[in-house]
């Protein structure tokens, strides 16, 4: 542990570069899969497709999905996002889905018989009452990416992955243990974080 | 009080010719011609998968129909954008459907809110139609539907589908879910609330018994059109069909003199 402590500002940018990698990946996942929710939610046969080959491009290891888009896009932060958003997909769409297919029928029924435009009815009524099931998607993203992103590091795509793999090459355990432990800190820092805006959107 | 529930007129709502087929070619309504009086209280009665519902919802377009035309004060609905047209007519469904993450007040409010009133007449006409409906506003208005029994709950909902002063109400089934208590006090409530505003209400029921107690003319629907258009006592006293008379029931007669002589010794 004691590299932790005597290079705790090396480690603390490794966390900067995760964090933001981790954040940029899913704000950027996010603003994909609501409309994508929307359209699985409420077309069952395309929908079914969809999810079914979201779930195929998440069981591809994250090593193999970073090789093949290298090839494509090269090294660097940028493909290591792709790939993120890629994985975060599933998740996410599948929340988004499933919160707005549990809105009661009654209470779409009564905001179309009211007068609510198609989108008024899905901004104020369905997606504040999907809320809590897309917040845990979310939250179930978040973990999964801060996860995965450390294996972005061997495409020079920086983060807390990058001590782990300097520690492998280097011999170094216990580099390996520093970004290990930060990397499962950051997660249940998340994970609890999250949980709690799942609470407070349940209540609402 | 008297400021925020003045006298509505209602709508005098046709159906022409309405049929509604499905894709796959069943008919749930066929050849419905019908003149609903401005103001009139009319209560579609038919057995469940009689079209009633269907019917019903061809009238704020809910549904299209596939054939014939309806007019609104004479003009064709079709003409009319359906999400304007639907803020014009209130709308009650059985299962209610408040909004749960929103409060009394924020339900109540919500197609003012729609339409852009400013806050404080939102404010004052929430409050005005909780008093309708015999909800204390102050006891009301911060809560949550889940709160709420079941028949309170209805009360909101009929209270939101007048919040814009609508010319027509539709209910369809309202009181259904409720024990009969409380169906009764409803419907005492929803009579007065017509008497009240002049509202045009189409209601529909399965219940022989809710539909004589609130009609000024009952509609029964059978298989998809109007097997008889006639006021509750006239529809008692000469069932045109035997499936009017089936509805109403062997005891058409002791019904009759029921609602004639309501303190029998």
């Amino acid at each position: 542990m004691t590299y932790l402590f005597t290079h705790w500002h090396t480690v603390a940018e490794r966390l900067g570069e995760h964090v933001v990698l981790v954040g940029v990946s899913l704000a950027i996942a996010l603003a994909i899969a609501l409309p994508l929710g929307v359209v699985v939610a409420r077309k069952p046969r395309a929908g079914g497709i969809t999810l079914a080959i979201l779930s195929a491009i998440y069981t591809i290891p994250s090593l193999a999905l970073l090789a093949i888009l290298v090839a494509l896009f090269g090294l660097g932060t940028p493909t290591a996002i792709v790939a993120l958003v890629a994985y975060a997909q599933m998740l996410l769409v599948r929340n988004v889905a499933e919160g707005l297919r549990g809105v009661s029928p009654a209470a779409r029924d009564a905001a179309r018989g009211l007068g609510f435009t198609p989108l008024a009815q899905l901004l104020r009524v369905e997606f504040p009452l999907a809320l809590p099931t897309i917040v845990g998607g979310i939250r179930i993203a978040t973990v999964s990416l801060i996860s995965i992103a450390t294996v972005a590091a061997w495409i020079d795509a920086g983060g807390l992955g990058t001590l782990i793999f300097e520690g492998l090459h280097q011999d170094d355990p216990a580099k390996i243990i520093a970004g290990s432990v930060a990397s499962v800190a950051l997660a249940v820092v998340a994970d609890v974080t999250l949980r709690v805006v799942e609470r407070i959107a349940a209540r609402a | 009080m008297a400021d925020n529930l003045e006298r509505a007129r209602g709508s005098r709502i046709e159906l022409r010719g309405v049929g509604v087929t499905y894709p796959g070619g069943t008919a749930a309504v066929r050849d419905v011609d019908l003149t609903i009086a401005a103001g009139e209280f009319t209560v579609f009665l038919g057995p469940s998968g009689s079209g009633k519902s269907t019917l019903v919802r061809t009238i704020n377009r809910l549904i299209e129909p596939t054939a014939g035309t309806i007019l609104l004060d004479g003009v064709d609905a079709r003409t009319l954008d359906p999400v304007a047209l639907r803020r014009g007519i209130g709308y009650v469904i059985q299962a209610v459907g408040l909004f749960p993450h929103l409060t009394i007040a924020a339900n109540v409010g919500v197609v003012p809110r729609l339409l852009g009133w400013d806050r404080a007449r939102i404010a004052a006409r929430v409050d005005a139609l909780l008093a309708l409906v015999r909800l204390d506003p102050a006891r009301y208005r911060d809560r949550y539907p889940r709160e709420l029994s079941g028949g309170e709950q209805q009360r909101v909902g009929v209270a939101r589908a007048l919040a814009a002063e609508p010319r027509a109400l539709l209910m369809d089934e309202p009181f259904g879910a409720v024990d009969a208590i409380v169906r009764a006090s409803l419907q005492d409530e929803i009579r007065r609330i017509h008497r009240e505003l002049g509202t045009t209400i189409v209601f529909v029921t399965h219940d022989v018994d809710e539909a004589l107690r609130l009609a000024d003319r009952i509609v029964v629907i059978a298989e998809g059109t109007i097997a008889q258009a006639d006021s509750p006592d006239r529809l008692l006293a000469a069932p045109a069909s035997g499936v009017v008379r089936s509805l109403v029931g062997i005891d058409a007669a002791s019904r009759r003199f029921a609602t004639e002589r309501p303190l029998l010794p």
